[in-house]
């Protein structure tokens, strides 16, 4: 849990959040992004990456976003997650988005599918891409192109007082009849005001320091499930719908941490059906 | 309204809901004497300060002018002209109620304050933090004395940590680039209620729970028995949620106790019929609250929810294609925490 984003912090390093919300996208020509052609080299240098790539790896997300601030996003994949072959990460990048590396996802064979959903910020008309690497090295990719404005330097919630009250509380369910074997869906979610930072505070001529959910770690009997290093791309309220397999009676267990290093954890009992 | 509260509004063109403007219009109630008569005589064209076109208003009760903004998004073809805004014009002075979309608007209020008559302006009251009715504060700031600007105790943070965005989205939508200086922040907070003098009759200015918005604010003249709600009622206009809609439902609860003899909304036609005149909002809102827990119930995802609601519930609103979808998103986000 200790970790910092690494990941993200390097991308950071780079200079893409001056440079990101500049860039225009031509909806037709998904490889001219600059910050993309950037964002590439940066995680996966000059590796080969297949898409489209519908058996491995879609992307659902609205062609036009209704609140730029709470966008959905479903990932899903083709993979059943085997010891032999499995997605290992899926990374979301946001082309034009302030943080371009929205969020990096790890599953294990104990998710038993590497699908994820989840809500996030997008600053203007932009790509939007799910790139899967599976364990034996491959990368494949969905991409799709999503009309939406001002979700990152959006202003904070709609009612701020009432998101710090509610600060670090957590939901965590299993959805359905859960089977021994099978896998399972389940959602978390954290009430966080999760915000970017790049709103300008007039009164203080300041900028609100950014605060932000940066880990996410969920294990099922003490197995990691699935982790996640994020940060502001993610929704207020970061919320996650993502699966994992339950091979006997255990504890789904959800522990995150915020910017502040402030730690927040919830559990739930699974007993499958037999 | 919200137009961009979290993001920037859509910049297309209207939808085909909007022809019925005109009949929502028609059905405005009939307003008393129209004809300015007590006041002070108008004054001549060129003692205008400002040179700007008055904006066009209607004495709804003796003293008490509204202009009624067109039922259209915030945009460059309107000049951000689509809130109502109003004046109370006492004895000794003048408060206004909410200062239009733009400066220019702003200026263009302050003109048909100035065609109605020479008092000071003392109090400029903000409904609740939506550009469309604060960012013409700056022409009334800009006053020698100046006004003071009241407002609800939670507007200032909410104004602090959105004009940034506003003042992008001012420059991106109406073409106007606007600066720091006309965001203007309130000089009195009004936590619960406070009484405002304006010399021979008395405004009652009243702070809600979150509601439209976290810093909805109601103006009361109570000797016309006026009640200027802001955006706690749309008419015509879809009501739009950038608060909770719980505890909307629940203000318009209290809302609807009161005595009063003319309801004037943020947006659409004045109406005598109280409560009546809520019906229309509450059926709209109790709808969505209703739609949205069934599709929680459900296990609907957000996507599906706002997939297979997109279309329902609007047919007697404007604006529906442009917030519909918006409120159904903001209702999930707010209700999936329900136990
Ligand atoms: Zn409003």
């Amino acid at each position: 849990m200790n970790a910092p984003s690494l990941l993200l912090a390097s991308i950071l390093a780079l200079g893409l959040v001056a440079e990101a919300s500049a860039q225009k996208s031509d909806p037709d020509r998904p490889e001219a992004n600059a910050t993309w052609q950037q964002v590439r080299t940066s995680l996966f240098q000059a590796q080969e990456i297949r898409t489209p790539a519908d058996a491995v790896i879609t992307l659902d997300a609205p062609e036009r976003a209704q609140d730029a601030a709470i966008v959905p996003v479903s990932i899903r994949t083709g993979l059943e997650q085997t010891p032999e072959r499995h997605i290992e990460k899926v990374y979301l990048v946001i082309d034009n988005n302030p943080s371009p590396v929205g969020a990096v996802f790890t599953f294990t064979p104990a998710s038993g599918r590497a699908d994820i959903e989840l809500r996030v910020r997008i600053e203007t008309y932009t790509h939007v891409r799910a790139i899967a690497r599976t364990s034996d090295g491959e990368l494949h990719m969905a991409t799709r192109f999503v009309k939406a404005s001002g979700g990152c330097s959006a202003p904070p919630g709609k009612d701020m007082s009432a998101a710090l009250a509610n600060l670090g509380k957590m939901r965590l369910r299993v959805e359905g009849d859960v089977a021994p074997g099978r896998p399972a869906l389940a959602q978390l979610m954290v009430s966080h005001p999760n915000h970017s930072g790049l709103a300008m505070d007039q009164l203080t001529r300041h900028y609100t320091p950014a605060y932000f959910v940066r880990r996410v770690e969920i294990s099922f009997a003490g197995e990691p499930v699935m982790s996640a290093d994020i940060d502001f791309t993610i929704s207020e309220n970061p919320n996650f719908r993502f699966w994992f397999v339950p091979r006997g009676d255990g504890e789904l267990k959800a522990e995150v941490v915020d910017t502040r290093d402030l730690r927040f954890a919830t559990a739930v009992a699974v007993n499958p059906l037999r | 309204m919200v137009t961009f509260s979290a993001c920037a509004l859509p910049s297309r063109s209207f939808g085909p809901g909007f022809v019925a403007l005109a009949a929502v219009l028609a059905i405005t109630v009939p307003l008393s004497g129209t004809a300015a008569v007590d006041g002070p005589a108008p004054l001549p064209v060129e003692e205008i300060a400002t040179g700007a076109t008055p904006l066009p208003v209607e004495e709804i009760a003796p003293g008490v002018m509204l202009h009624v903004g067109r039922q259209e998004v915030w945009s460059a073809a309107n000049g951000g002209d689509v809130a109502n805004l109003a004046f109370v014009v006492g004895s000794e002075c003048v408060a206004v109620i909410d200062s239009g979309g733009s400066p220019a608007l702003g200026a263009r209020m302050l003109a048909a304050v100035r065609a109605r008559t020479p008092l000071p302006v003392c109090y400029v009251i903000h409904t609740h933090v939506h550009p469309d009715h604060v960012l013409g504060a700056a022409a009334f700031a800009a006053l020698e004395p100046r006004p003071r600007f009241v407002a609800h105790a939670r507007f200032a943070a909410s104004l602090a940590a959105r004009a940034g965005h506003y003042l992008a989205a001012a420059e991106r939508e109406l073409g106007h680039a606007q600066e720091a200086a006309d965001i203007v922040f309130p000089d009195i907070e009004v936590a619960d209620t406070l009484e405002l003098d304006l010399g021979g009759r008395a405004l009652t200015l009243r702070a809600w729970p979150t509601a439209h918005t976290d810093n909805d604010l109601t103006v009361h003249e109570r000797a016309t028995g006026v009640l200027f709600l802001g955006d706690l009622l749309f008419a015509g206009h879809l009501p739009v949620l950038d608060g909770r809609l719980l505890g909307w439902l629940a203000v318009m609860d209290e809302l609807a106790e009161l005595e009063i003899a003319l309801a004037v909304p943020g947006h659409g036609p004045p109406s005598r019929a109280w409560p009546a005149a809520l019906q229309l909002q509450r059926d709209y809102l109790d709808g969505l609250r209703d739609q949205v827990r069934a599709a929680l119930r459900a296990g609907r995802t957000l996507a599906e929810t706002v997939n297979a609601l997109g279309e329902t519930g609007t047919d007697t609103w404007l604006l529906a294609d442009e917030f519909h979808r918006r409120n159904l998103t903001a209702a999930y986000a707010e209700l999936e925490w329900e136990d």
